[in-house]
């Protein structure tokens, strides 16, 4: 088995009385995809948020590209090779669609303070970006700005300013959410081409998504992993489907 | 020095801090229930002092003139609240800072329009004039001894409306959760008015005290709004008690800076370059200070809340 | 885009003439009063890269602008006097070169802007407008209280600093110094917002978050704009002591800083030659205003409330028929 490229290990996270993050211990190894799914409010949003860097955990360790980085804040984190999406989307609104994604190409480069040059006309940003934005499709939304892409299209705009960042792994919050049967089958066909780039630590409230994509998935409920196993391993897993899936209905879906 | 000149600035020091508490009181509030930053405070402070000199010198009471100070400057808070400040709460922070702004400049013009350009004195009213006479046979001013009692009561009042009286519960509503207290069928009209016009008339209650002792006149208000702010930044944003504390705490260190530094550097340097340095020094004392809070404690002493 | 680029041409061209037909008409008020223009236009586009590209509301650059001036006036009047700077650990004279001063006062007000702004990008928001505003009156204090140089009276330049080729006290040749320093200021911040590095702080205003997450800080992008903010303010501030061969703390104080938000606001932010156009449109309404009575400031304010609240976009935001994006 291959070498984990992140680790946290016993990540614990108190907001007040209500305990975020339990003794999280989880890994995410190269090539995988590694769904983290549960119930709402069972502390998915805060794994995410801790390893990227925006909530200081209360306890625990966390490993990154063979270092421990639980002193980087987000930018060091960022640029270590963590590529991270946001629940709610989060693009620079008056920027086009193409100049998002420019601002993580620049970032990769190491060459921000650069202040005469046009940017727009620099071809080792505008291609590589424009390459990305194809790859979610979105090419031809390039010049638009960002706050009248569609939901849809911005959630995918976040994912190609992930790409561009050239991660040695993605942090994904429920890429999928609100997105139309449509998008979702795109999106899961393009996350699957994703993996073989970098590790994918998901999380995802499309049952179907997960199980399609997921090479391995784990389970959160209050803040604590219950189970963690191949998708066979949790769809028939007894304590998942009594604390979780069986909760949720028939169809899966959360 | 001696033990007594040390006393007197001490006592010096509190009410100057106790004033200043007076405004960023007002100030903290403001920002905490409506979001609002407002540059026009220091105009109610003036205001504040105007009325009371207008008033004192028209009936010959003192008091009279007092109470003018807090009902003009509530007024005043009160009808600038409802014709400009009201439509500036859904605004960024570059329009509020720009229309306040220019709200200073019509007060200010409109003050010299009525009073003219030459400050205005107030005389301490009789019983309050004079010495009083302190244990260890200190004497301090009795009208300047007055003014921290008189702050220390309205700041004890203050955190007695907030914490036990209804408005008290809407304000803290307020600060908390600006949609739920609209939910719970409060008039938030009114609610951002009074609190509006209760900010104004401490500020304005300061004005006319610090009115008696100094003078009153145009422009008096800026620099002690400036300070205010310091204050704020020092105890933190929307705390009352971080108001208090920081208040003081100017206060002293200002006064004790000022009294202090120049004896200090005449210790080791040549007693001319001395007092030049020291007070220079000095002048700068309380910006230090608010320097070495933002780099312990970013949020201020008090403050929680990311700003 | 189109039309506001005509219309910023315009406001450059009129500025232009104006001295001009001043010369023409023998009416050497009305040069004074366009440098003026020029001169708080500068300092307002300085502004700008902190307070329009950057969203960082300053209400201090005051003291960016007042340490420009005192650099002229320090440097000229040890000049003048003979008198060296300070003689150890080397000898340093006075002078009255323009082309000294303006690189001194440039670096000292960049000095300046990295400590406050360091200090005060710590925090945002309203925090960061007290923050600004409290230690540029810390200057202004300390302009007053240190009596070396004037302190509260301040300090004459009895003739106004030399440029090479140059006859500065001719108003139409120190017109056009300040022109070309205004219509320079004007084309960097031009470049800067479509460089690499505008698209940082543009990135940096909208969502400080999404930067960090691509793995640029924020901070460093913001102290970077607000040093280049208030070194091109500074230089202002070493031309207008130079204009009116005087400085003094008053070139500190809050309401300067105050109105250079107010010429900013007043052209539009992020419009480049909005500042200008502001400066030219307070200057033009002090001296109408100025007319009509003598509490003219009451109208000042009174008009400037109203804008606020009603004329969102600033003069060339109105007459481009574009929305800001505030």
């Amino acid at each position: 088995m291959p070498e984990p490229i992140l680790q946290t290990e016993a990540l614990t996270k108190r907001f007040g009385a209500v305990v975020a993050s339990d003794d999280v211990t989880l890994d995410l190894r190269p090539g995988e995809i590694h769904a983290l799914i549960g119930p709402n409010g069972a502390g998915k949003s805060t794994v995410i948020k801790q390893i990227a860097g925006e909530v200081r955990p209360d306890g625990g360790s966390i490993r990154f590209a063979g270092r421990t980085i639980d002193r980087l804040d987000m930018v060091a984190r960022a640029r270590l090779g963590l590529a991270r999406t946001f629940q709610v989307s989060s693009v620079a609104p008056e920027f086009s669609a193409l100049q998002n994604v420019m601002l993580a190409v620049q970032s990769v480069d190491r060459r921000i303070y650069r202040f005469f040059r046009p940017a727009l006309r620099e071809a080792v940003l505008v291609e590589p970006a424009m390459a990305h934005l194809e790859r979610l499709l979105l090419d031809d939304r390039a010049e638009v700005r960002a706050g009248d892409l569609s939901h849809g299209e911005r959630r995918a705009l976040e994912i190609a300013i992930a790409l561009a960042l050239k991660p040695r792994a993605f942090l994904l919050d429920e890429p999928m959410a609100g997105m139309g049967p449509e998008n979702t089958a795109k999106l899961v066909e393009i996350l699957d081409g994703l993996r073989a780039e970098a590790p994918i630590l998901l999380v995802e409230h499309d049952m179907d998504a997960v199980f399609a994509l997921a090479d391995r998935i784990s389970v959160i409920v209050y803040g604590r992993i219950i189970a963690s196993g191949t998708p066979q391993e949790i769809r028939s897993n007894e304590e998942v489907q009594r604390a979780y899936l069986g909760d949720e209905g028939d169809d899966g879906a959360a | 020095m001696t033990a007594s000149l040390i006393v007197e600035q001490l006592l010096n020091g509190l009410q100057f801090g106790v004033m200043l508490f007076l405004m960023a009181a007002g100030l903290t509030l403001i920002f905490g229930v409506m979001g609002l930053i407002n540059l026009a405070h220091g105009s109610f402070y003036m205001v504040g002092a105007f009325a009371c000199a207008a008033v004192a010198a028209l009936t010959g009471s003192y008091w009279a003139g007092l109470a003018a100070s807090l009902a003009a400057a509530a007024a005043a808070g009160a009808l600038v609240e409802v014709a400009v400040i009201r439509r500036l709460y859904s605004r960024g922070h570059l329009d509020q800072v720009l229309a306040t702004f220019a709200l200073i400049l019509v007060f200010s013009e409109g003050t010299r329009w009525v009073f003219g350009s030459f400050p205005l004195h107030l005389t301490v009213p009789g019983f309050l004039s004079g010495p009083v006479a302190l244990p260890g046979g200190i004497d301090y001013p009795l009208f300047r001894f007055a003014i921290i009692l008189a702050g220390l009561l309205i700041a004890a009042g203050l955190f007695l409306l907030i914490a036990k009286t209804r408005l008290g519960v809407r304000i803290r509503a307020g600060e908390s959760d600006r949609e739920m207290i609209a939910a719970l069928g409060v008039d938030i009209r009114r609610l951002y008015t009074t609190v509006f016009a209760l900010g104004a008339a401490l500020a304005g209650f300061a004005g006319a005290l610090v009115g008696t002792i100094q003078s009153v006149q145009v422009g008096m208000g800026e620099p002690v709004l400036i300070l205010a702010f310091v204050v704020i930044i020092i105890g933190g944003l929307g705390s009352i008690v971080g108001a208090l504390v920081g208040a003081v705490l100017v206060g002293l260190t200002d006064t004790l800076g000022r009294i202090l530094l120049p004896v200090l550097f005449d210790t080791f340097m040549e007693s001319s370059s001395a007092t030049t340095v020291g007070s220079a020094l000095a002048s700068m004392l309380i910006y230090i200070l608010m320097a070495l809070v933002l780099i312990l404690r970013p949020t201020g002493l008090f403050g929680t809340r990311a700003h | 885009m189109g039309r506001e680029a005509a219309i910023s041409l315009l406001i450059a061209a009129a500025l232009l003439a104006a001295p001009l037909l001043g010369q023409a008409f023998d009416e050497p008020f009305v040069i004074t009063l366009a440098t003026k223009v020029a001169i708080l236009g500068l300092a307002g586009t300085g502004l700008n890269l902190a307070l329009g590209y950057g969203g960082l509301v300053s209400l201090g650059h005051a003291a960016f602008f007042g340490l420009g001036g005192y650099v002229a006036g320090i440097l000229a009047s040890h000049a003048l006097n003979y008198e060296p700077l300070f003689t150890w650990p080397l000898t340093v004279e006075g002078t009255t070169q323009m082309l000294i001063i303006w690189p001194v006062a440039i670096v000292v007000s960049g000095v300046a802007a990295l400590v406050i702004g360091a200090l005060s990008l710590r925090t945002s928001g309203v925090f960061f407008i007290m923050i600004t505003l409290a230690f540029a009156q810390m200057v202004y204090y300390f302009a007053i209280s240190w009596p070396a140089y004037g302190g509260e009276d301040g300090l004459s330049i009895y003739i106004r600093n030399e440029f090479p080729g140059l006859n500065t006290l001719n108003p139409l040749h120190f017109f056009a110094v300040c022109y070309v320093l205004l219509l320079v200021a004007v084309a960097l911040s031009f470049l800067l917002s479509r460089s690499r590095f505008g698209l940082a702080l543009s990135g940096a205003r909208q969502n400080a978050q999404r930067l960090a997450t691509v793995g640029i800080s924020p901070f460093r992008v913001r102290l970077t704009a607000f040093v280049l903010s208030g070194m091109v303010t500074g230089l202002a501030g070493a031309l207008y002591a130079d204009l009116n061969r005087f400085v003094s703390p008053s070139m500190l104080s809050w309401h300067t800083s105050g109105e250079i938000m107010v010429f900013v606001l007043l052209g539009g932010t992020r419009r480049l030659l909005g500042p200008a156009a502001g400066a030219a449109l307070y200057i033009v309404l002090e001296h109408t205003l100025g007319d009509v009575s003598e509490h003219w400031m009451l109208l000042l304010g009174a008009l400037l409330v109203a804008l606020v609240l009603f004329a969102r976009g600033g003069v060339i935001g109105i007459l481009a028929g574009q929305p800001r994006h505030a």
